[in-house]
């Protein structure tokens, strides 16, 4: 495997119950790169992502991340190897601030032990310096300030969309798993996710796994795209390549033979 | 123990007693546990009110038998409809405007009911700081089946929960009620968009659920007698329902069961102290072995 | 109205956010200090109970209002601190030994009892907690060796080897000690990455999870602390009351602690200590108010029951947020005046979240 790659997925299957989720699904993502993975709903893409976020065990096959395999660690040690995420539905902290949410992400780089921050060492405390000025840097990136000391709980679903990629940005990822990152954002709000996700890319040297539905993103943002279908792999190439693909445009729009039954008979 | 001969069965017979007394208990537990299961099932509240609903279902009927000096036949309905009217007074005026706040709210506020509950019946003049007998048909009453000496309390306690458990089931499957509530339990936003009324569900559901528990302290009252602290029985019935999956009907009964006859066995073969904590135990080592219990379900949130 | 001027992350970091903050806490710190003077015996003695329940309270606090576990058999470990306390005192051993043991052995059982948190949650948590409670109480009433059993077992002063607390002030100044050390703990862990772990557990445990926090370390971690601070509690408590029984840590004692942070304000470690005053002074309350109601209410057994559980239905209902949110509305209020609004406070209105799915 070349050092270009940073995680492999090889012959990824997971089965809950009677339902194949994924099937058999293999594919590369090199570092430095925006890889997409694209698909109707329930082709499988999340699931994927919670296999490569320890939350689910693959039935068969396994994941190479960085030359090891993922697949034996836990649920929370992904964060320590440099993998973030966000989530489809929002999985922020409620209850405490946008500062606090974004502080929570850089959990794996506390630098302090208990007894550190029972007694608010110096330690703890230069700790706690830094921790705030590698946050800020992700509050200013992403325009952030305005709602720093905000609650989640009052927070527009816009906003809160944003403050979930912050957080994510906040544990310096090498890996960033952005899980429809433009859902119910309105176009301005899109704009600004190509433009951030350029960014992200550039600026923090993170390699960008997305699942996505919207595709003028998809093409202006991804170097390479995957495209799934009810668990398993349709097609992987460049996202002109795969918006072409016969058996992609079957899988979101039908076949010929379903589109000329939605064409109307012409009137009487 | 009543009923103890000499001879060779003793033994045996020692434990069938054991076994039916224990089998009696736990229907009472059963009964109390159903209660929090049904307001769980459609609601997701848990409510620690239970056992005192029982214990004001008892005094209930012990004011219409001996104040007002109804017939047992007339006393008993007329609980369970006061107790059911009760119930959804008190979803009405309490839980109704709670509902979306955190679970642990919910709970402290249904122990803020079962102490003001608690504390209001002791402060009725006589009946409540008193101990009193509810005066039922069957008062006492054995009779023999064979050398087995069978209390007619406990037989009543059996078979009202199995008749009782019955129409439950056959509400649940067959009507529309039923079948509304399940739906209001399983989705509550999309039970509203299908048109189920479901605040008027939830607070029919409390009224069942204290129907339910007046029952059990019908039930209960010949056994321990009717007093304010009878309620605390209800801690118990936790286990029941932890054991039995909190999400489960039949699942509450057969908890309740289970703890009923360990905790009766536990009375006799082991020391002191222990009957008293057999119910906990039990919990402990379900919640260790299978910790959605019997018929829980398992879920897991969707990410 | 106060604005502050933030010019450095220091003064976000920082324990007092202004200078306010550092002039009335050090009042109250002088007050608490001269105590012994300003109140009479009686006076005293209440007061440092409300110290003793404010660490339990503290502690029970982080658990249950910072990580989201419920606790319903809290007064098991105020019963072990305070019964280690008392064998190990009566042995001989300097109190502060005896101290720290008793909030180790009391960290010891809440890790044990918080080997169910991970592997259940919500209720199941909080009954597997009640069946805890009722297994120590009935432990202590059978270990009869140690604990004297239903008896009950006196306690001799604290002793450092000649020195011996046997005044009320030298007691209280050891509680005010104690809860000092406590609270500083405490706030310390708030704004560590520690207490972060622990609110992020209470929000959201797959997110806690993929920002690499360990669950199960951290669910324990914070059983141990907060059984800890309840065994801390729970020594002075022997020292105070001078005589234990295992019906002193029954469920109506596990169901105060609940009451009082519930009531206090949960989610603020203000509410422990604004928790803490409401328990011990309601009783004094109801009995002052008790010759004035008619007697069938008046001298009803049942009257305080009712009372604390109107109390704790009234908070539930219309004040969510306890005494310290209700302090606090009334501050802005002033600082606002006049416009404040109505809604600034106002919850948004949810659909039933399933807790069967957190």
């Amino acid at each position: 495997m070349s050092t270009d790659v940073l995680l492999s997925a090889q012959n990824l299957s997971v089965r809950f119950g009677g339902v194949l989720a994924v099937n058999k699904v293999s594919f590369d993502v090199r570092r430095g790169e925006v890889f997409t993975l694209i698909g109707p709903n329930g082709a499988g893409k999340t699931t994927v992502f919670n296999l490569i976020s320890r939350i689910y065990t693959p039935t068969t096959g396994t994941i190479v991340y960085d030359g090891a395999e993922l697949t034996k660690q836990p649920a929370h040690a992904v964060a320590s190897l440099g993998i973030a995420r966000t989530f489809q539905n929002i999985e922020l902290f409620e209850h405490a601030t946008v500062l606090q949410n974004l502080l929570i992400g850089r959990h794996t780089h506390r630098g302090t032990n208990l007894l550190d921050d029972l007694l608010f060492t110096p330690r703890a405390r230069r700790a706690a310096h830094e921790a705030r000025e590698k946050v800020e840097r992700v509050i200013d990136f992403l325009d952030l300030q305005h709602h720093r000391d905000s609650m989640i709980a009052g927070l527009p679903y816009g906003i809160r969309k944003v403050v979930e990629l912050a957080r994510a940005l906040a544990s310096e990822p090498r890996l960033l798993l952005l899980d429809e990152p433009s859902s119910g954002l309105n176009v301005e709000e899109t704009e600004d996710m190509v433009f951030w996700i350029d960014d992200i890319r550039r600026e923090f040297g993170a390699t960008v796994l997305m699942v996505e539905h919207d595709m003028s993103l998809v093409s202006k943002v991804s170097d390479r795209v995957l495209a799934m279908n009810q668990g398993e792999v349709l097609a992987l190439g460049t996202p002109e390549e795969v918006q072409a693909h016969p058996g992609v445009i079957e899988a979101y729009l039908g076949s010929q033979e379903d589109m000329s039954s939605l064409r109307r008979a012409p009137a009487p | 123990m009543r009923g103890v001969s000499t001879g060779a069965g003793e033994r045996h017979l020692q434990i069938v007693q054991l076994l039916i007394s224990g089998v009696a208990q736990g229907c009472i537990y059963g009964l109390i546990a159903l209660g929090f299961v049904l307001i769980y099932k459609a609601t997701e509240t848990v409510s620690f009110a239970q056992g005192e609903l029982m214990m004001l279902g008892a005094f209930c009927a012990l004011a219409l038998l001996t104040v007002l000096g109804f017939p047992f036949w007339i006393s008993v309905p007329a609980t369970i409809a006061a107790m059911g009217v009760l119930g959804l007074a008190v979803e009405r005026a309490v839980i109704r405007p709670i509902l979306g706040q955190p679970a642990f709210s919910i709970v402290m506020l249904t122990i803020g009911i079962s102490y003001v509950a608690r504390g209001a019946i002791t402060m009725i003049p006589d009946m409540g700081t008193d101990t009193r007998v509810l005066p039922v048909p069957y008062n006492d009453a054995i009779t023999q089946a064979g050398a087995l000496v069978i209390d007619i309390e406990q037989m009543v306690v059996i078979a009202s929960t199995a008749l009782l458990c019955a129409l439950l089931a056959m509400l649940f499957r067959f009507t529309k009620i039923g079948i509304a509530m399940q739906a209001s339990s399983q989705n509550q936003l999309a039970a509203y968009y299908m048109g189920i009324p479901v605040k008027r569900l939830n607070g029919l559901v409390w009224a069942l659920a204290a129907g339910v528990a007046a029952i059990a302290g019908i039930l209960l009252a010949p056994i321990t007698f009717v007093h304010a602290n009878m309620g605390l029985i209800g801690l118990k019935a936790f286990p029941a329902a932890v054991v039995g999956g909190f999400g489960s009907l039949p699942g509450a009964i057969v908890g309740g069961l289970i703890i009923g006859v360990v905790e009766s066995l536990s009375g006799f073969f082991l020391p002191e102290g222990f009957k008293d904590i057999a119910a906990y135990v039990v919990v402990l080592l379900m919640l260790m072995v299978k910790p959605n219990g019997l018929f829980g379900e398992q879920l897991r949130k969707k990410v | 109205m106060r604005f502050i001027f933030k010019t450095s992350y220091e003064q976000d970091i920082a324990l007092a956010k202004h200078g306010g903050h550092k002039l009335w806490y050090s009042l109250l710190m002088l007050v608490l200090l001269a105590a012994p003077w300003l109140l009479d015996e009686y006076g005293l003695a209440q007061l440092t109970l409300v110290l003793i329940y404010s660490i339990v309270g503290l502690g029970l606090m982080l658990l249950a209002g910072f990580t989201g576990l419920f606790s319903i058999g809290h007064a098991a470990f105020l019963g072990v601190g305070a019964y280690t306390q008392a064998v190990m005192t009566n042995a001989g051993i300097p109190f502060p030994v005896a101290l720290v043991a008793a909030a180790a052995l009391s960290a010891v059982v809440g890790v044990v009892v918080g080997l169910p948190a991970l592997r259940v949650k919500g209720i199941y948590l909080g009954i597997a907690t009640l069946a805890f409670g009722f297994i120590v109480e009935e432990v202590f009433a059978r270990w009869e060796s140690v604990t004297g059993g239903n008896a009950g077992m006196h306690v001799k002063a604290p002793a450092f080897f000649e020195w011996k607390l046997e005044t009320a002030s030298e007691l209280y100044f050891l509680c005010l000690l104690a809860t000092v050390i406590s609270t500083l703990a405490i706030l310390n862990l708030l704004r560590s990455p520690t207490g972060r772990a622990f609110v992020a557990i209470r929000d959201s445990e797959i997110s806690a999870q993929s920002m690499g926090i360990h669950l199960a370390a951290y669910k324990t971690l914070s059983f141990a602390i907060s059984a800890a601070l309840a065994g801390l509690g729970g020594a002075l408590y022997a020292h105070m009351i001078k005589f234990l029984s295992p019906d002193q840590f029954n469920i109506i004692q596990s169901i105060d602690l609940l009451l009082m942070v519930v009531i206090g304000g949960l989610g603020s470690v203000h509410g422990a200590f604004l928790g803490a005053i409401f328990l011990i002074t309601m009783p004094q309350l109801i009995s002052s108010v008790k010759d004035f109601l008619p007697d069938f209410i008046g001298q009803a057994p049942g009257l305080k029951a009712v009372i604390y559980g109107a109390v704790l239905i009234a908070f539930v209902l219309f004040e969510p947020l306890g005494i310290y949110g209700r302090w606090l509305k009334t501050r802005t209020w002033f600082s606002l005046f006049p416009f404040y609004r109505k809604g600034m406070f106002k919850r948004q209105k949810s659909f039933q979240k399933s807790d069967r799915l957190r």
